[in-house]
């Protein structure tokens, strides 16, 4: 029996009755990216040697009896721009493909803590510049359902590991939908928290204001396990909310009945071209929220028209100086060709980043210029907060928007990157929900051409628990 | 012709907090290099600052003393530019919503008190230093990246090298009374930079403005704006102008040479820094840091002159340094005679100071130590002059006046009985004086006086002394 098929929740069950062991499980996993992961590349790091010590250390830690945390000997694959302590972490960009951390991200203390198995670190868009994990220094991550079709991105390497069986569990990142789309595009349950609700200590930012780590997992269910694991206020971010906490909840009790739901309608109005046979199935899944005794009205949120540009604005203008660190001095690649200071920072940056990162950068610097800043920067900001009390505004009548995750399909590799507007498109559904620091849930929905797609589940901030209330209550009824 | 010279001061003081501002390292001067260091001050991947509460609160401490509005919300601003001592590619510093806005300190002039007005404090991370080795390396030391720093800026108040000087004088005194900052200039805790430009005020013509950078001590600021000012004036006069340029003083030979033109303003396209979000201060928690002050200097002044009736004058010297004013303080608790500490330290302590160039911390001598000296003199054990000899062995020999005073035999004669015996046989020995005397000629008094006290090696107390000497002369 392959067990890389079994829900974490089961496998978590199966543990604790040491019915099958953490090693055992770990091995599994290990041999099924054996087996795929030539044609998956969903990992940049494998750190199988250490994954199975930790296993065989936390097996007889349960033999011993002692206490044992959520994650209770899961394997977890961990994106690769978050800091492992002396595990290589890359951002999957040559300018820190040598990189070996020596702290922990708080999350990554965090899992350790809860027991969970890190295997690796997974792949993704360079610096979470991308929404099809082909920008990545080490190749592009290949669609586990469909392999001549992008994963999406930016967080693909971690939901295609989910997607085909190469971990139990995976943690990305989401700055404008880098978990929803991915998760969509792989047929895997993808959350972005509230943002705050989740440290960022050790996070590679990409936008700091829009940030957000989040959790994948084969089911609803699974990602709650996850989740709950990496929650909590950390005095080590100053963004990080002292409200910060997940609630306990009874799936088995979680009923759909009563609850109010939002469909912007600008939606309606920002179609994107081919999205038709997506919203067909997007009909199909209110339906079941309607049968289940769900109550669905049409809203209004003008300004969401404007959200894409202002999320490009913003988040290049942060990635610009977020990304400003890595100059070659202290860390990272270091040109060898230079003979002044000048020389040394351009052609280490030239070298080391991407095209696409380049890209943002000059996007960003742009964007903060002197007699930029105003019309562009500084008008952003502003949208932003209007985007912000639209959803406030909804939100006080009702417990959630829906809405489908993408708009468009995975699609073939070296197609759409050729066409970076085109790409950033494909985040009309996500961005708003960053923008406004809300918490929004990706689920399968169906499938076209083959292909998965999925349902967006939004809700206010540190509402996590509503969304897993719709999410199971849909997962359970559309099966 | 008549020229004003503008002078506008950018200084900026390190804060003697026990961390950095936005990590756990301790905050320490001459430390082994990179051993205060963290992913957060290193500016490593993924880490982020935490602003340190510490910090703030010498800040709006700096902003209270300097008379600042203090703004209850923190915002604070990504400041980019490249440098290798410049962790992150960018500085966390502030833009346009300062901590302190406007404020202004006193100065002293001869005409009166002359305000000069500040346009604001901010505050911001250091950076690391650079080290340039000999053969051609530079090493990097991070110790000092991330320590919190306030920016002080002036308006283009001063108008001289001298106003310069007591400006920097007064604000540092006034720092080292709160104690915020050592603001040591040697050792980088504070650090000023000076624009200046001069009006032709006949023409109302004016240079563009110089900012003049690594300048080491108050006298290199004051060499700097005195060879500006001839600079621009000389410029002005052939008809031409100033760039707008940085330059850079030149201790050694005591000019300022060029940096660079500023061709345009630098873009350090200031960005919202997210990572901190917005603070909000409590009212209460200022409230609180205001009502928890220290003694300004100007208050101490204030309080010296009714406290222990003494002039303006000797209140404004007692109180330039916050030493020698609980030096003196504390000389008065010990003596219970305001008077005689003041005439004391304003004279004889005051010129050893001038002397040496030292501050009183650094002078081989206690409070304590001099009120047994002038207790000597209170009880009549000794007379002033003497005093004055027994204080110079003091500082030479580091004893005590006890120890000097026996040593020497120094305590005054005061018995009438042995005094009248010397006044005798000088009487005897001086009738020609006794006469002229009597014939009006007050000066040989003093010259009695005077054969008395070499009898006595000046032993004799004065004023029995004289006492005695009177009534003789006048008895016989």
């Amino acid at each position: 029996m392959d067990i890389t098929n079994l829900k974490s929740w089961e496998l978590r069950d199966k543990i604790l009755n040491k019915e099958i062991s953490s090693y055992e499980v770990t091995e599994a996993f290990l041999e099924k990216i054996d087996e795929v992961e030539d044609e998956i590349n969903a990992f940049i790091t494998i750190d199988a040697d250490r994954a199975l010590e930790k296993a065989k250390q936390f097996d007889q830690k349960l033999m011993e009896g002692e206490e044992i945390g959520i994650l209770a000997g899961l394997p977890i694959a961990i994106k690769d721009n978050i800091m492992t302590r002396n595990l290589r972490t890359t951002c999957a960009s040559k300018m820190l493909e040598k990189y070996i951390p020596p702290y922990n991200a708080t999350v990554v203390e965090k899992i350790t803590r809860e027991d969970g198995i890190i295997l690796g670190k997974t792949n993704m868009d360079e610096f979470a510049m991308g929404g099809s994990t082909e920008t990545s220094y080490f190749g592009p991550t290949r669609n586990p359902k469909n392999k001549s079709f992008v994963p999406g991105g930016s967080s693909g390497g971690s939901a295609a590991a989910i997607a085909a069986q190469e971990s139990a569990l995976s943690l990305g990142t989401d700055t404008g939908g880098s978990i929803r789309q991915p998760a969509s595009y792989c047929g895997v349950v993808g959350i972005k928290p509230t943002y705050g609700l989740v440290s960022r200590y050790g996070v590679v930012p990409m936008s700091n204001s829009l940030d957000q780590v989040g959790v994948f997992g084969k089911d609803v269910k699974d990602a709650y396990i996850a989740l709950k694991s990496i929650v909590g206020y950390d005095p080590l971010d100053a963004t990080s909310s002292k409200k910060a906490k997940l609630e306990d909840i009874k799936f088995e009790e979680i009923s759909l009945k009563g609850l109010k739901i939002a469909l912007p309608k600008e939606y309606d109005e920002l179609r994107v071209e081919g999205d038709q046979e997506i919203r067909e199935v997007f009909k199909k899944s209110l339906k079941v929220f309607e049968d289940n005794g769900a109550t669905i009205e049409y809203v209004s949120l003008p300004y969401l028209k404007y959200a894409l540009e202002t999320y490009y604005l913003i988040s290049t203008a942060e990635v610009s100086t977020n990304l400003s660190r890595f100059d070659g001095i202290r860390y990272g690649h270091r040109a060898l060709d230079y003979n002044t200071l000048d020389e040394l920072y351009i052609n280490s940056r030239t070298e080391g980043f991407g095209e696409e990162t380049k890209r943002r950068i000059m996007m960003g610097t742009y964007a903060l210029s002197q007699g930029y800043k105003d019309e562009h920067y500084k008008k952003a900001l502003k949208l932003r907060t209007l985007i912000k009390n639209d959803y406030d505004r909804v939100f006080r009548n009702f417990d959630i928007i829906l809405s489908i995750t993408s708009p468009i399909l995975p699609f073939p590799f070296d197609s759409v990157i050729n066409s970076p507007v085109d790409m950033y498109k494909a985040d009309t559904y996500t961005v708003p929900v960053n923008l406004a620091g809300l918490c929004a849930m990706s689920v399968p929905m169906g499938e076209v051409d083959g292909l998965p797609v999925g349902l967006q589940i939004t809700a206010n901030r540190f509402e996590e628990k509503k969304l897993f209330t719709a999410a199971y209550g849909f997962e359970r009824s559309a099966k | 012709m008549s020229y004003k010279t503008l002078v506008g001061l950018e200084i900026h003081v390190e804060l003697m907090t026990e961390r950095k501002m936005f990590c756990n390292c301790k905050n320490e001067f001459g430390s082994m290099p990179n051993t205060n260091v963290c992913p957060v001050c290193l500016g490593l991947p993924g880490a982020l600052p935490v602003m340190d509460k510490q910090a703030v609160k010498y800040a709006i401490m700096a902003g209270i003393a300097f008379n600042c509005e203090i703004d209850n919300t923190i915002i604070m601003d990504r400041k980019s530019y490249f440098y290798p001592d410049l962790t992150k590619g960018y500085q966390i510093s502030q833009s346009d919503f300062p901590l302190c806005k406007g404020g202004f300190l006193e100065i002293t002039l001869k005409e009166g008190t002359k305000k000069i007005r500040l346009e604001r404090i901010h505050i911001e991370e250091d950076t690391g230093k650079q080290i340039h080795t000999d053969h051609g390396t530079t090493l990097l030391d991070f110790n000092r990246s991330g320590v919190p720093l306030i920016e002080i800026v002036t308006k283009p108040d001063i108008n001289s090298a001298e106003e310069a000087r007591l400006f920097l004088e007064k604000l540092k005194n006034t720092i080292k009374y709160i104690g915020i900052s050592d603001v040591k200039m040697e050792e980088g805790s504070l650090r000023c930079d000076v624009n200046i430009n001069v009006v032709d005020e006949d023409k109302g013509i004016k240079s563009n403005i110089s900012e003049i950078k690594n300048l080491n001590s108050f006298k290199s600021v004051v060499k700097a704006i005195e060879y500006e000012q001839e600079r621009h004036i000389a410029l002005l006069e052939s008809g031409k102008n100033t760039d707008k340029e940085t330059r850079r003083f030149n201790e050694l030979t005591g000019e300022t040479i060029l940096m660079r033109k500023k061709f345009q303003a630098s873009d350090y396209r200031y960005q919202f820094e997210a990572d901190l979000s917005k603070i909000k201060l409590s009212d209460d928690w200022i409230k609180e840091i205001e009502s928890t002050m220290p003694e300004l200097p100007d208050q101490k002044k204030k309080r010296f002159i009714e406290q222990y009736n003494i002039t303006e004058y000797d209140a404004s010297v007692l109180t330039q340094s916050k030493e020698l004013s609980f030096f003196f303080e504390e000389l008065v608790s010990l003596i219970e005679d305001s008077k005689l500490a003041a005439n004391w330290v304003m004279t004889d302590v005051m010129r050893r100071l001038n002397e040496e160039d030292k501050e009183i911390a650094k002078l081989n001598l206690s409070a304590q130590s001099l009120a047994e000296l002038l207790n000597y003199v209170k009880s009549g054990k000794i007379n002033n002059n003497t005093a004055k000899k027994v204080l110079r062995e003091m500082l030479e020999t580091n004893k005590t006046a006890s120890f000097i005073i026996e040593k020497n035999g120094l305590i005054q004669i005061s018995d009438e009985d042995e005094l009248e015996k010397i006044i005798d046989e000088v009487i005897k020995e001086n009738q020609q004086s006794i006469e002229d005397f009597k014939n009006g000629k007050d000066r040989a008094l003093g010259f009695l006086m005077g054969q008395i006290m070499k009898k006595t090696k000046g032993k004799a107390n004065p004023n029995t002394a004289n006492k005695i000497l009177i009534d003789k002369i006048n008895g016989n």
